[in-house]
C-alpha cells in the first residue's frame, strides 16, 4: 500500500522528518506514536499526497463548513461520486436516498439527531464525529486519520476506532492517546524528532520503547518535579 | 446543545445560515417585484457604430492632448489634499462619535454625495479650488469618522481594559497600535476613491482630467477619451509607489502650493488649465446664499401679503401649493426611479460579485498566472468612475435606466468580487477538497458569504448615494431634479430634493445597519474597514 524509502521532509531549513523507511501492507491497522512536533502529522501528510484518490482522509483539523449542516458536511465526502448538477440539488434540498445513506453512518457514530443542525452549533466532540463520518462515508479501502478521537471520552475512543477498522482494509491513526493505540491496533510506530524509533507488532512493543518515545515529555516532567 | 435535540424533532434544516438566506430571498423578490417597471427601449439607438468607433479609439489612443499634465496634477491634488484634511477631521470626530448628535449628524453629512455639495459650494465660492476640496472632504471626514469610531471600537475590546491608567494613555498605549495598520489602509483605500470623485467632479466644471473627458465624450473623440481613460488607470494602479508615508507630506505641501485651497479672502486669482479665475468671497455670499435656498413663497413677503395679510395659515397654504407640484413631479418620481436604480445596481454588483470572485480564489483559479489576470480586470473594472462608465453605456445605449445599472453594477461587483476573493485567500480548506465547482458550492459559497453580504450591504448604501448622481447625465433619479434645478438656478427646490436624497440615505443606511445586524446576530461587522484593502 504504501512504501517510503529513506523519505527525508523539512520545511525550509528545519528537517522534520529524517531517513524515513516504512511499508504498511493492505488489512493492516498501524498507529504512529509520539509527542507533539515529533513529525506525526508531516508523515500523514505525505502518506495521503500519495494516493489522495483511494484515501478516507480524517485530518486533526477538522476543516468542516461552519454554517452547513452535518448532513452536508458528511456528504461533502461523497462530491466525486456524483454530478455537479445532483450534488448542488442535494445543496439546496436533499433527495431522501441520500438523507439514509448519510443517516446510516451517522448512526453508527451516534450523531443521527443532529444531522440537521448546523456545524457550528454543535460540540467538539460531536464535531471530531462528524469528520469521521464524512471519510467513513467515502468508498474507499484505506482510513487515514490525524487523532481522529482526541476529544472523545475513554470509552468511546475504543468503540469508534473499532468500528473505522472494521469498516476499512488498512487503516493508518496517529495517536497521542497509548491506550487507544495499544488496544485497537495491530502495530505501532514510534516517532521521535523525525526519525523512528521503533516499528513493532503491537504484541512486541515493550515499555522502555514507548518511555523512549515520550523521553523528552518525562524528562521534563521530572524536571518539573525537582 | 438543546437546540441541537430540538432539531431531532423538527423535521426541517436548522443552520446558521438561515438569516444569510432569508435575506437573499428577501432582496431576489424585490428584485423580480421591481423587475415590471424597468423600461428597456434601445430602437433608436445604433450601437454598433458607436461600439466600434470607441474600440477603434481603445486601440489607437491619442495621448496628445493640450493641459493633460496640468488636470492629471489637479486631479491628485483635489485628492491628496481633501483626504489629508479628512483623515485629521475625521479622527478628530471618531473620538466624539460617542457624544450625542455626532453621529446622526456625520451620517447626515456623508449622506449627500459629492457631487451635490459640490454644487452647493459653487454657489458660495464659486468654481474655486476651495469648492473641490470642500466636496470631496466634508463627506469623507464623516465617513473617516464613522469608519475610525468602529475600527477603535473593536480594537478597543481587545485589551483597552487589561491596562492602567488615563484614558488618554491607554488609547495611545493599546488602541491606537492596534488600529494604526486598519486606519492606515483604510486611508489608503479612501484616496483611491477620491481619485475617482476628483475625475467626477470634472464633470461640472472643476479643472481635473474628468472635464476634459466630459468634453471629448461628447464630441466622440474617443482616441482622447481613451488616452485619459489609460492615465487614469495608470494613476490608480501605480497608486503605491507614488503614495506613501514618506510622499504623502511632501504631495501634501506641493498640492497646497499649487492650489490653495483659496476663496477665503478678497479676490484671489487662480490657476485653472492656464486660465485666471477671479473668485470673491465676501459674507453676502452666505446671505444671498441662505436667501436663494429658502423657499419662494417664504421670500417673496410681498406675494404674501397682498393674498392674505400675510398670517401664518396663507402661508402654509402657499409653501404647501409651492411644495405639491414639486413633490408630486419631481420627489415622487425621482425617489421612485432612485430606488429602481439602486435596487437593480445592487442586484448586479452582488450577482457579478458572487461570479467573478473565483477569479481571484486560489482554491478555484490555482494558476498564479490566471489569478493575476483576474486582478488586472478587476482592477480596471472598479478604478473607472461610475459615471464615467455610465456616459460610455449612455452613448452605447441610449437613455434609459440600464445604463446607469450597469454602469454601478459592474463597478461595485468589480469591487465586491476583489473583498471577496481576498477574504476567499485568507480561508485554509482541507486538502481533500472535490472540484472547481463543487469547491465553489460546498466550501467556499458557505464559508464566505456572511461576508459577502456584508461587504455587499455597505455598497448597497453606497450604491443608492451614487444613483443619484447619475441623474446629471439625463437619468431621472432625484439627481437629474437636482442638477435641473441649479441649472434653472431654482436653489430653493434644489436645496429641498438634497433633503431628501439625503433622507433617503439615511433610512437606507439604517436599514442596512438592520440587516448586517440580522445576519450576524451582533453589532456591525469591520467590512467598511476591510474595504481598505492592500493594492494587487
Amino acid at each position: 500500500m504504501f512504501k517510503l524509502e529513506k523519505l527525508n521532509l523539512h520545511y525550509g531549513k528545519k528537517h522534520v522528518l529524517s531517513n524515513i523507511n516504512l511499508e504498511i501492507k493492505q488489512g493492516e491497522s498501524v498507529a504512529v506514536v509520539g509527542e507533539s512536533a515529533s513529525g506525526k502529522s508531516t508523515l500523514m501528510n505525505h502518506l495521503y499526497m500519495l494516493q489522495p484518490d483511494q484515501i478516507a482522509w480524517c485530518p486533526q483539523d477538522e476543516a468542516l463548513v461552519p454554517s452547513l449542516s452535518a448532513f452536508h458536511n458528511i456528504y461533502a465526502g461523497t462530491l466525486n461520486e456524483h454530478h455537479f448538477f445532483y450534488n448542488l440539488r442535494n445543496l439546496i434540498h436533499p433527495c431522501n436516498t441520500e438523507y439514509e445513506k448519510v443517516k446510516d453512518i451517522a448512526t453508527k457514530l451516534d450523531l443521527q439527531h443532529i444531522l440537521k443542525s448546523s456545524v457550528d452549533q454543535l460540540s467538539g466532540g460531536q464535531r471530531q464525529r462528524i469528520n469521521i463520518a464524512r471519510a467513513m462515508i467515502q468508498k474507499h479501502t484505506i482510513f487515514l486519520g490525524d487523532e481522529p478521537v482526541s476529544a472523545q471520552d475513554d470509552f468511546h475512543k475504543v468503540k469508534i476506532i473499532k468500528k473505522i477498522t472494521s469498516s476499512f482494509k488498512t487503516c493508518v491513526f496517529v495517536f497521542h492517546d497509548l491506550d487507544v493505540a495499544l488496544t485497537c491496533c495491530q502495530r505501532i510506530i514510534g516517532l521521535a524528532k523525525g526519525k523512528i524509533l521503533f516499528d513493532e507488532h503491537v504484541a512486541d512493543v515493550t515499555k522502555k520503547q514507548l518511555s523512549l518515545v515520550y523521553s523528552h515529555h518525562n524528562s521534563s516532567l521530572e524536571s518539573m518535579l525537582i | 446543545m438543546s437546540k441541537a435535540l430540538q432539531n431531532n424533532q423538527d423535521k426541517r434544516f436548522i443552520t446558521s445560515a438561515k438569516p444569510m438566506w432569508q435575506s437573499t430571498l428577501m432582496f431576489i423578490v424585490l428584485t423580480f417585484l421591481c423587475l415590471p417597471f424597468l423600461e428597456f427601449d434601445f430602437a433608436h439607438t445604433s450601437p454598433a457604430n458607436e461600439l466600434k468607433l470607441m474600440l477603434m479609439g481603445l486601440l489607437k489612443p491619442n495621448f496628445v492632448i493640450q493641459g493633460l499634465m496640468s488636470a492629471l496634477v489637479n486631479t491628485i491634488v483635489f485628492a491628496v489634499q481633501s483626504v489629508v484634511i479628512s483623515v485629521f477631521i475625521g479622527f478628530i470626530f471618531a473620538q466624539l462619535y460617542r457624544l450625542p448628535g455626532i453621529r446622526p449628524f456625520m451620517s447626515f453629512l456623508r449622506s449627500i454625495h459629492e457631487l451635490f455639495w459640490a454644487l452647493i459650494l459653487i454657489q458660495l465660492f464659486g468654481l474655486t479650488s476651495l469648492t473641490g476640496v470642500l466636496a470631496l472632504a466634508i463627506p469623507f471626514s464623516a465617513t473617516f469618522a464613522r469608519v475610525f469610531a468602529e475600527i477603535q471600537q473593536e480594537t478597543t475590546k481587545l485589551n483597552y481594559h487589561q491596562i492602567k491608567g488615563s484614558h488618554f494613555s491607554r488609547f495611545i498605549y493599546t488602541t491606537l497600535p492596534l488600529a494604526w495598520p486598519r486606519l492606515a489602509n483604510y486611508s489608503r483605500y479612501r484616496l483611491e476613491c477620491a481619485l475617482r470623485a476628483s475625475v467626477v467632479l470634472g464633470f461640472i466644471g472643476l479643472p481635473t482630467i474628468g472635464f476634459q473627458l466630459e468634453g471629448y465624450l461628447k464630441l466622440g473623440h474617443y482616441q482622447e477619451v481613451a488616452a485619459l481613460i489609460f492615465v487614469f488607470i495608470g494613476l490608480v494602479v501605480s497608486m503605491r509607489f507614488w503614495a506613501n508615508r514618506f510622499t504623502l507630506p511632501v504631495l501634501f505641501l506641493f498640492s497646497i502650493i499649487w492650489l490653495p485651497p483659496a476663496a477665503l479672502t478678497g479676490n484671489i486669482s487662480e490657476r485653472y488649465n492656464g486660465q485666471i479665475v477671479e473668485s470673491t468671497w465676501r459674507i453676502e455670499n452666505l446671505n444671498r446664499f441662505i436667501e436663494d435656498i429658502t423657499p419662494a413663497p417664504l421670500k417673496s413677503t410681498a406675494y404674501i401679503e397682498d393674498e392674505n395679510n400675510g398670517n401664518l395659515e396663507s402661508t402654509i397654504s402657499t409653501l404647501w401649493r409651492w411644495f405639491y407640484p414639486l413633490f408630486e413631479t419631481q420627489i415622487l418620481p425621482g425617489i421612485g426611479y432612485t430606488l429602481l436604480l439602486g435596487q437593480f445596481a445592487f442586484a448586479l454588483s452582488a450577482i457579478l460579485g458572487l461570479l467573478l470572485f473565483p477569479m481571484l480564489s486560489r482554491h478555484i483559479n490555482k494558476r498564479k498566472l490566471y489569478r493575476n489576470v483576474g486582478h488586472i480586470t478587476l482592477t480596471t473594472l472598479r478604478c473607472l468612475p461610475e459615471l464615467l462608465l455610465a456616459f460610455i453605456a449612455l452613448i452605447i445605449l441610449g437613455p434609459s435606466l440600464i445604463p446607469g445599472i450597469l454602469a454601478i453594477g459592474i463597478h461595485n461587483g468589480a469591487l465586491i468580487a476583489h473583498l471577496v476573493g481576498q477574504h476567499s485567500n485568507e480561508l485554509n480548506l482541507r486538502s481533500d477538497i472535490s472540484n472547481a465547482p463543487n469547491t465553489y458550492f460546498f466550501e467556499l459559497l458557505p464559508r464566505i458569504y456572511g461576508q459577502f453580504l456584508s461587504f455587499t450591504l455597505y455598497r448597497g448604501e453606497t450604491i443608492l448615494r451614487e444613483t443619484a448622481i447619475l441623474g446629471i447625465l439625463g437619468i431621472p433619479t432625484l439627481g437629474f431634479f437636482i442638477d435641473s434645478a441649479f441649472e434653472e438656478f431654482r436653489l430653493d427646490r434644489a436645496f429641498l430634493l438634497i433633503l431628501v436624497s439625503a433622507m433617503l440615505n439615511i433610512i437606507a443606511e439604517a436599514l442596512a445597519t438592520k440587516c448586517r445586524k440580522y445576519i450576524h446576530n451582533r453589532k456591525p461587522s469591520h467590512a467598511e474597514s476591510s474595504l481598505a484593502f492592500d493594492r494587487n
